[in-house]
């Protein structure tokens, strides 16, 4: 829960008391979750109104793909970040869903926005697929995991282009719709951003729950975790599966909002980096950090590829922001963001105890974050803690 | 008095290091056994061997009537045996409690109770029993803390109580004294003590040769693979089988964890 910080709040309500101090870390919680809640609150009250106040087409058509990449990244995070496991073939669901919705809207000739509602199907196709692909993946660990992704990744892309059914090359096109031109990226936009939104509380809801804390468990230590009587290939094969179903739904999404899927976009191995960078920026395996990683990373993508119109222009910009992300923030923007927060407020803590009485005991400088231990349990590790009163450090630590 | 845990014979190579070679020992039901052995003798083999982390080449495990022989190490937790490492083992980036909950999960998917899989993690009654068995062996006040602010002590006291959330019928504890300092090694042997006296039974691995003689109800000495001696503390410790085995004083022995 500690690394759920969600933006801190843009105001702060309320002024500081420093007067009580028992009731004040409470009192600074519920305000910091009620700080949270509100900035949610804006956010996704920003994020409904955006089309109807940002009605030019070019921008409507950005905050589509950013809604795509938000859904996208934090599916990812929902199986990778949560279970440690890195897959980079995330675009295996996303082409599939693509491909399923635009097979199926072309053999049913749906008309208009019926096809929104096959979706779910795009979903559902993504996640069998990725039953099979887990049971064989998930039976390795780290490189070899994401080297296997990788592997199918490929094996689909080449399924695309020679299958006899997904239309090889010329791929799979939608039909043409009469929709107004001013107007017409905002279904598309409310569709992506429902999908965004019902992922991050899924998310949310799966790192509290029992599911979710096995996840995190495997990502710690798997073998611990199956001494300990979690079930882990079913764990991991399960996450997996919901998080291929959400982007497969996310791809059936694109090929409409795009209206034509080719093996080489619906299948791109670019889409596979981006959603993985872009976790990584904000701070993978938190509830917000990827969120915030697409928020940042699609706009300023597709703001580079309008301002720079020479390709290698942008892909320097971009490896350049990368390198000051590696710099600055390597292990994520809310990650490394939360740890200056909690830094600062120690300090400030610190600050205002030797201010209030100057009674504090000097002898204790070594900044614990957490009380003393209640027995007497020196940290057997480090000798050099070792209580002086009760004896000579154990016998058998000798070296 | 009957044995809880068996193992029949059981062999097992890597290559071609034979680390069991028909080791067979039995622990008796409510006893603290404690297994000896020079350094490579195969006692965290045989562990891993008893809680599915490794397959047997040959030979059996029993829990009880059952035979457990090759189960995977989820199935072993489930049917009542806890175990703990060598190398403490914890869910670092995880808070103490959220460790406790991990090992909770399964028994409380026992009860036979539909869950909704996306319920919050750990309920009222989990919490409290963890946050019992946290107190009883004192890092309550750790509860909230990532389990990597831990010292190794605590993180030894932590494995201890997570494998206990389940209510092991037997629990193995791979050195527990090992790296950690007299005072500490003092209350682990009180704990386990206390627990044993409540019904729980104990297989200990140890070098230090006091905490072992002087808490376990039986020894059994590993050398090469083999059970060569098991009995009583006292008639173990003069037996030249034993240090035979050792070539020499247990104490120069004493391998100590990199911690």
């Amino acid at each position: 829960m500690s690394q759920d910080t969600v933006q801190a709040g843009p105001a702060e309500p309320g002024p500081a008391q420093p007067g009580d101090r028992a009731a004040a870390p409470a009192r600074r919680d519920r305000r910091a979750t009620g700080a949270k809640l509100g900035g949610l609150a804006i956010l996704l009250v920003i994020a409904a109104i955006f089309p109807l106040v940002i009605t030019d087409a070019l921008y409507t058509q950005f905050a589509v793909n950013t809604m795509i990449y938000v859904g996208a990244v934090a599916a990812w995070n929902l199986f990778s970040g949560y279970s440690g496991y890195l897959s980079l073939g995330t675009a295996v669901f996303f082409g599939s869903g693509a491909y399923t919705v635009g097979l199926l809207a072309n053999h049913w000739k749906l008309p208009g926005a019926d096809i929104f509602l096959l979706l779910p199907l795009g979903g559902l196709v993504a996640a069998l697929i990725a039953v099979p692909l887990g049971l064989i993946a998930l039976r390795v660990r780290r490189h070899t995991f994401v080297v296997i992704t990788i592997a199918f990744f490929f094996i689909f892309q080449l399924l695309a282009f020679n299958l006899s059914f997904t239309g090889g090359n010329q791929g799979v096109s939608s039909p043409f719709f009469l929709w107004s031109a001013s107007t017409y990226n905002n279904p598309f936009y409310y569709v992506g951003l429902v999908i965004a939104v019902a992922t991050i509380v899924l998310s949310w809801l799966i790192r509290n729950s029992r599911f979710g804390l096995q996840l995190l468990a495997i990502r710690d230590d798997e073998d611990r975790a199956r001494g300990l009587g979690v079930r882990t290939m079913r764990v991991k094969l399960t996450a997996f599966a919901i998080s291929g179903g959400i982007v497969g739904m996310i791809g059936g999404l694109w090929w409409f909002f795009i209206g034509q899927a080719l093996p080489e976009t619906a299948f791109n191995p670019l889409f596979d980096l981006s959603v993985a960078l872009m976790a990584f920026l904000g701070g993978f395996g938190t509830l917000a950090g990827p969120v915030l990683g697409a928020l940042i990373l699609e706009p300023l993508q597709q703001w580079i590829g309008i301002t720079f119109t020479n390709g290698y222009t942008s892909d320097i910009v971009l490896g350049v922001l990368f390198l000051a992300v590696i710099l600055f923030l390597p292990r994520g923007i809310v990650p490394t963001g939360t740890e200056y927060v909690t830094r600062w407020r120690a300090a400030l803590a610190r600050r205002r105890e030797t201010a209030a009485g100057g009674s504090a005991p000097p002898g204790s400088p070594v900044p614990t974050r957490t009380a003393a231990p209640a027995i007497s349990t020196p940290a057997a590790g480090s000798p050099a803690t070792g209580s002086p009163a009760t004896g000579t450090p154990g016998t058998g630590g000798a070296r | 008095m009957t044995a809880l845990l068996r193992t029949a014979a059981v062999t097992k190579s890597f290559g071609g290091v034979q680390a069991l070679n028909g080791a067979t020992i039995e622990v008796e039901q409510g006893s603290i056994a404690g297994l000896i052995g020079p350094n490579g003798s195969g006692k965290t083999t045989l562990f891993n061997v008893i809680t599915g982390y490794e397959t047997v080449d040959g030979g059996e495990v029993y829990l009880g009537d059952k035979r457990i022989t090759n189960a995977a190490p989820d199935k072993v937790f489930s049917a009542g045996i806890g175990r703990t490492f060598q190398l403490t083992r914890v869910f670092s980036r995880l808070t103490v409690m959220e460790n406790m909950i991990v090992a909770a999960q399964n028994a409380e998917g026992r009860r036979g109770r539909l869950h909704n899989p996306l319920a919050r993690a750990g309920g009222p009654a989990t919490r409290r029993r963890a946050l019992e068995l946290l107190e009883f062996t004192g890092i309550a006040n750790h509860a909230g803390a990532l389990a990597e602010t831990l010292s190794y002590g605590q993180r030894k006291l932590l494995e201890l109580s997570y494998v206990l959330m389940a209510d092991p019928a037997i629990v193995l504890l791979d050195e527990p004294a090992g790296g950690v300092n007299l005072t500490l090694i003092t209350t682990i042997a009180d704990r386990i003590r206390q627990l044993n006296q409540q019904g729980t039974t104990f297989l200990i691995v140890e070098h230090n040769m006091d905490f072992v003689m002087g808490l376990c109800d039986r020894v059994t000495v590993l050398d090469y693979g083999t059970a060569v001696v098991s009995g009583p503390p006292d008639v173990v410790r003069t037996d030249p089988r034993v240090l035979d085995a050792y070539l020499g004083t247990a104490e120069d022995d004493d391998d100590v964890p990199v911690s």
